[in-house]
């Protein structure tokens, strides 16, 4: 226990001087991405991981909350770090309707109506162009030239969301979660309201996905439909975050966040510019074998399996 | 008044019906044995009971008030609490984290949960296992699980499925006396049983169902002499010796 409070004090220490020591802008950008998709990562695991409905269509939180954001700033001129607020708003109330049509359906036919609703807010985006402006996007003016400040409210944002899901899973509503995971109808004849408590999982979920979403709009000052709904680099790169860092650990999305940004990101950077050019075409491909060797090989993600990842690392030195 | 009472309950599904018309009283304080042969609809009437599937018609009066309709969370609120024939452990929970997750059924913090979790614990005698994955119990004790479980939302009356069904002749002789234990604590026990040593010891009335229908309903010493069960059990011959 006392070991486990100074690995935080340690961690806690590193990321708040981070921005001090590596002054590159580049490198502060990727742990910014980082820290945003660590947020992204947990609420799915809130959703996925502990309650154990499988969300696909995880952009349409993240892309409601950006959107949010974005049409407050440039159609009424509130600030757009007003719309973190109304974006995690926004986004819950969006939670509430897909959960009072998607949770209906159990197991994955929950998963493939979210991945149908993701595909539909994307749409809606594109079309409904009196408010979103369609493709054309919208583009607001960065609050701040440095990224410092940006590093912070990211920070502070993930380090909210951790907490608040670590406080929810020690709560009776943790025990309801993992309850209708493990079994719905079991759950149900013990007296838990299921139906309720998905709601309750999906609202949480979808509200700090907003905010990750909102601040994403504040800091990049540029979103258009392709981006904040898409599929493949949200729904698709929420789950994987997840699963490979550890589905229903707390500490596993923020894990599976920062290796993923950095795969991502040292290939399609072709390995920061030494490997020829083409490497970067096959970021998805490297995903994928990623995907398979973690289900493989480490099927609780990386801190799930840390105790199996530590053994072995261990084994190979030892006969080494 | 009865403390539950089954009025006219038909359970169809499609053109079947598994439970047909189906009348009992179950009194404060008793314990119901509910006998049949494979497929005679107990389980079924359970399931209605508990409101898991919605009824076709008749009702079902708990403490004099009609739950007909209910979600079933609500009727384990109300006071009844069942187990599963088929055992639904919440497998990658420990056993008390299984017990805790029921016990919020009444209370609202996570230390009266705890503790009300422990005391089912030790009524139940799973103390030494409380810190095993659910998982990893062999059947005895996810039987008793399932009975901890239950009791953990602090019932007025119990629903067991088979929960003898698949033990060892020892563990049967403790499965009789946690039960009656159950019992002697206030809790009324409707149970469905296959296995007679069980039923006829602990039963006070015992109701027989077959082709979802009664066929016969008094003390154990009647029913087992009833020549229709009798002979829903083992054939027409029997019957008349």
């Amino acid at each position: 226990m006392k070991k486990n409070i100074l690995a935080f004090v340690i961690l806690g220490i590193i990321f708040l001087i981070f921005p001090f020591v590596i002054r590159s802008d580049y490198y502060q950008h990727l742990v910014i991405i980082a820290l945003m998709w660590v947020v992204i990562g947990s609420s799915w695991n809130l959703l996925a991981g502990y309650t154990g409905q499988v969300s696909f269509g995880h952009a349409m939180f993240f892309g409601v909350g950006a959107y949010t954001a974005g049409i407050l700033a440039t159609k009424l001129g509130i600030s757009p770090w007003w719309g973190m607020m109304f974006g995690g708003l926004v986004s819950m109330l969006i939670g509430l309707f897909v959960g009072w049509v998607c949770f209906r359906l159990r197991g994955p036919y929950f998963a493939l109506a979210t991945l149908a609703g993701g595909e539909i807010f994307r749409l809606i985006a594109t079309n409904w162009e009196s408010l979103t402006d369609g493709m054309v996007g919208i583009l607001i003016i960065q609050t701040f030239r440095s990224k410092v400040p940006y590093y912070y409210i990211a920070l502070a944002l993930a380090f909210f969301c951790i907490y608040a899901i670590h406080l929810i899973m020690k709560s009776k509503w943790g025990y309801y979660f993992v309850s209708i995971r493990e079994d719905q109808d079991a759950a149900e004849s013990l007296g838990i309201n299921t139906t309720l408590y998905k709601n309750v999982s999906l609202l949480v979920s979808s509200f700090f996905t907003g905010m990750a979403g909102a601040f994403y709009m504040n800091y990049m000052a540029f979103i258009d439909p392709q981006v904040v709904f898409s599929l493949h680099y949200i729904s698709i790169m929420a789950i994987l975050v997840g699963i490979v860092g550890g589905v229903a650990t707390i500490m596993g999305p923020a894990v599976g966040a920062f290796v993923m940004v950095g795969v991502q990101e040292t290939f399609r950077s072709a390995f920061f510019g030494i490997a020829p050019k083409w490497i970067s075409q096959a970021h998805a491909l490297v995903f994928g074998l990623l995907v398979i060797f973690v289900i493989m090989f480490l099927a609780n993600g990386i801190v799930g399996d840390w105790q199996k990842i530590k053994r072995n690392v261990f084994r190979i030195r030892a006969s080494s | 008044m009865a403390l539950l009472e089954v009025k006219n309950l038909t359970k169809a599904f499609g053109g079947l019906k598994a439970v047909n018309e189906v009348s009992f009283k179950v009194e404060n304080g008793q314990i119901l044995g509910l006998i049949g042969p494979n497929g005679s609809g107990k389980t079924t009437t359970f399931n209605c009971i508990n409101q898991f599937y919605p009824i076709t018609s008749g009702d079902i009066l708990f403490k004099g008030k009609s739950i007909k309709g209910l979600k079933t969370h609500k009727i384990c609120h109300l006071g009844i609490g069942r187990t599963f024939q088929v055992v639904k452990p919440l497998s990658r929970m420990t056993v008390l984290e299984n017990i805790t997750a029921s016990a919020f059924c009444r209370v609202k913090t996570i230390k009266d949960a705890r503790d009300k979790a422990y005391e089912v614990l030790e009524f139940c005698k799973l103390l030494k296992d409380k810190d095993k994955l659910a998982k990893s119990l062999p059947i005895g004790g996810r039987k008793r699980l399932e009975i901890a479980r239950a009791l953990a939302t602090k019932p007025d009356l119990l629903l067991l499925d088979e929960t003898a069904a698949g033990l060892n002749p020892s563990e049967l002789d403790e499965a009789i006396e946690l039960i009656r234990k159950i019992r002697d604590n206030g809790v009324t026990i409707l149970i469905v049983e296959h296995i007679m040593k069980v039923i006829m010891t602990i039963s006070d009335r015992i109701h027989a169902i077959n082709f979802g229908q009664t066929i016969a309903e008094g003390s154990p010493q009647e029913v087992a002499n009833n020549p229709a069960v009798i002979e829903a059990y083992l054939g027409e011959e029997y019957a008349q010796g």
